[in-house]
């Protein structure tokens, strides 16, 4: 699943949790999620939380304004937030202007949840921060915000901050898909992998795609327009009801709302400031919609109830504000401990809000909890928001950030949650479906050990003739066919993770054994009342010998 | 005049029932399994609410050494399918020659096989409940592992729950009315006599 055009890569910097939607409303079939660092975009099956594919996104260089979706989840988007050469390419830094471009990537979804890319849009190189897709009458857009439209290349802090204002992008995908159809796309070569989880077979398939097709504000008139928005906007958010697109910019002391009808007319009487690269530039006058004025310090996100109400962190002065979309007065506001960051209301960025809670996830700890060191646990609270007034509930430690957060009713998820894979379906080209099938076989020195696992003994348990030097792939089938009973498998001395296999799951593990012995191995995952029993010996003999291959379970002389 | 051989028809025919739903249910109920253990007993086959149901039940066996429940081992499933056909078509050929003694015979009959039967259940269950493994990881002295044959139980963690299922529910129904027909020829009958 980790395969990238970078080999196997595994690790990477995760940011926001999208779920899946239905006619703007969340509809619990997935959830997915950002790479940033190798961009890639994972998709998490919800009848199982463990993730069913992973595609990589070329011609990015860091995947941040993703993965957000469109209405029915027509689409999921990958921005990129950091510029990079176009092509790829060995080029001096300070030619970044001329060589560096931004790239906005739509990746098509379809029914069956896979991904492929449709098409990237070439924009200047500016750094693109977040995204959200218009609902209702603004289905059809995607607005990315931009930072850094100085396009400088160093000490962005300063370089990036001189603007009063920059950039919202708004994508008209709907028009992209024209310009597809008429074939005004250019095919470049672009390798990324699609990474697919196959249930049956329980392995990963691994494809290589070679090309995306690219357009061009240029070529594609009507595509893209820029709404000027004060000052280096972080968050853009669109109300439930798609009118208004709420440009939370971080280091402006207002907050400055765009209304989608305003846009419309604009685009319609071209009213432009300009043009950049292809790309008209709407008035601001023509397109704002209202102002939130000095509603606190540095705001960065935006989410909302079902009554008309928006929640705005700001991370600077530490705090969530409540305020009326229309009038766009504050009508409440609630510290939070320390340095908010996102916000989540379930549903809170879809067109029905359940808007009873929100969670305020924050960047700094301090004196929330005991010190553990130079780092902390982190911090998140959780605030009734179903009154006028919002009331803390809970400020609860979490491990890592809690950056982003999606929340679900879990009578949409509950249902269709998978409570073992049926043995009867493993297509697995070595599982052993049964404990009579189990066996080592050897092909030179390949040795493959078809292996179960039901509580609370593995078949086989006692092997030999396993010599230094051999490569070894246990193959564990977990028979178990009852929920909640995983079992795991580890090895003394395997170099990789221990295995966890689910319920009718078969799962490989390759050890390569380094010296003659007798080693343990036993199940990691603490299944039953045995589960300490639950054990056996690998007899590991030196090279060139000539020990039999030999496997059992249980003395010989018991078995019926 | 019909009234009992339709009846008797109707007894028959529901029988019938016993082919598609199990005859009984044996639920194992503790905390840790919040949707229950639940094994059916169909005349033919062991099976349960789930496809891995026989599976679990044998697994939470293990640990205090009762026998595996293999189908395979079990005659009682290969000797059940052809006793219930008889059984319907006895109630074909009474309700055709209609003659009292034909369904006291048949009423008899089926109550001897259904006493037989209960009691045969009755055996299985002690000797489940009983034959344990000496080697059984886990021993409670004085604890009898015996589901009840028909009711409810304290087994160590679980609560046992033995009762008849759809199948079982159609048998019962199928032996009143067979009753019924039974009292209500006997009856007509004897008006007629005298």
């Amino acid at each position: 699943m980790l395969n990238t055009t970078y080999g196997f890569i595994p690790w990477d910097d995760a940011h926001h949790p999208e779920l899946s939607q239905t006619n703007g409303e969340t509809d619990g079939r997935w959830i997915f999620i950002n790479g940033n660092n190798t961009p890639r975009v994972a998709r998490i099956d919800l009848t199982t939380f463990e993730t069913a594919e992973i595609i990589e996104i070329p011609n990015s260089g860091g995947n941040h304004s993703s993965p957000f979706t469109t209405e029915n989840t027509e689409y999921i988007v990958a921005g990129t937030r950091f510029s990079v050469p176009y092509p790829q390419q060995d080029v001096a830094i300070d030619t970044y202007k001329e060589n560096f471009k931004g790239m906005l990537t739509f990746i098509k979804v379809s029914d069956e949840g896979h991904m492929e890319i449709a098409f990237q849009v070439l924009l200047p190189a500016f750094d693109y921060d977040l995204a959200h897709s218009g609902k209702g009458k603004s289905h059809g857009w995607t607005f990315f915000t931009t930072y850094n439209t100085e396009e400088d290349y160093t000490l962005k802090e300063v370089t990036a901050s001189q603007n009063d204002k920059d950039f919202i992008a708004a994508i008209n995908w709907k028009k992209a898909e024209e310009y597809i159809a008429q074939g005004k796309y250019k095919e470049i070569p672009a390798d990324h992998y699609n990474n697919r989880y196959n249930e049956r077979t329980h392995m990963t398939d691994s494809e290589l795609r070679k090309t995306v097709k690219v357009l061009t504000p240029e070529e594609c008139p009507g595509l893209v327009y820029f709404l000027p928005t004060p000052k280096s906007p972080h968050g853009v958010d669109v109300d439930p009801t798609g009118e208004y697109i709420i440009g939370n910019g971080k280091l402006s002391a207002d907050l400055t709302v765009h209304s989608f009808t305003n846009m419309l007319s604009a685009i319609e009487n071209e009213e432009f400031e300009t043009t950049i690269a292809g790309v008209p530039v709407l008035q601001y006058d023509k397109v704002v919609g209202g102002v939130v004025t000095k509603p606190g310090l540095g705001p960065l996100h935006t989410e909302f109830d079902n009554d008309g109400n928006a929640y705005t962190t700001f991370f600077i002065s530490s705090e969530v504000v409540k305020w009326k979309v229309g009038t766009w007065e504050v009508l409440d506001r609630i510290p939070t401990y320390y340095s908010v960051g996102h916000l989540m209301i379930p549903g809170g960025d879809s067109k029905k809000p359940d808007g009873k809670y929100l969670v305020a996830l924050n960047k700094i700890t301090k004196d929330r909890y005991l010190p553990t060191g130079p780092e902390m646990n982190h911090s998140a609270q959780l605030y009734d928001i179903s009154g006028d007034k919002m009331k803390l509930l809970l400020d609860f430690p979490t491990i890592g950030e809690p950056h982003y957060a999606q929340g679900i009713a879990a009578s949409k998820v509950k249902p269709n949650s998978k409570k073992f894979y049926p043995i009867e379906e493993n297509e697995h080209p070595y599982a052993a479906l049964g404990e009579k099938q189990t066996r080592v076989e050897r092909e030179g020195n390949i040795v493959h050990v078809y292996m179960t696992s039901i509580r609370s003994h593995f078949a086989p348990d006692n092997i030999e003739g396993i010599k230094v030097g051999d490569e070894v792939f246990v193959h564990l089938t977990n028979l178990e066919q009852d929920f909640d009973v995983p079992h795991g498998l580890a090895i003394q001395g395997a170099q990789n993770a221990e295995l966890l296999v689910m319920p009718g799951q078969t799962e490989t593990m390759y050890w390569k054994p380094q010296r003659e012995g007798v080693f343990p191995f036993y199940c990691t995952d603490f299944c039953s009342a045995l589960h300490q029993e639950m054990q056996g010996y690998i007899r590991v003999s030196p090279r060139g010998s000539n020990t039999p291959l030999k496997w059992s379970t249980g003395h010989p002389d018991e078995e019926s | 005049m019909t009234k009992p051989r339709t009846l008797i028809l109707l007894a028959g025919s529901l029988m019938a029932a016993l082919f598609i739903w199990p005859l009984w249910k044996i639920t194992l109920l503790a905390p840790q399994y919040p949707d229950g253990v639940h094994m059916h007993i169909y005349i033919d086959k062991i099976g349960g609410a789930t496809k891995g149901t026989l599976q679990n039940v044998n697994i939470l066996n293990h640990y205090i050494g009762m026998k595996a429940i293999t189908p395979e081992s079990i005659p009682e499933l290969k000797y059940m399918p052809p006793i219930v056909i008889l059984f319907m078509a006895l109630a074909l050929f009474v309700a055709f020659i209609d003659k009292k003694w034909m369904y006291w015979f048949w009423i008899i009959l089926l109550s001897i096989t259904l006493m037989i039967g209960l009691y045969d259940f009755y055996l299985w269950e002690y000797d489940y409940g009983h034959s344990l493994d000496p080697k059984a990881p886990m021993k409670f002295e004085g604890e009898s592992f015996q589901p009840p044959l028909i009711g409810r139980k304290e087994i160590i963690n679980f609560t046992a729950i033995s009762m008849p299922h759809i199948g079982g529910c159609f048998l019962i129904i199928s032996f009143l009315l067979g009753s019924f027909a039974t009292y209500i020829k006997s009856k007509s009958s004897t008006i007629i006599l005298s």
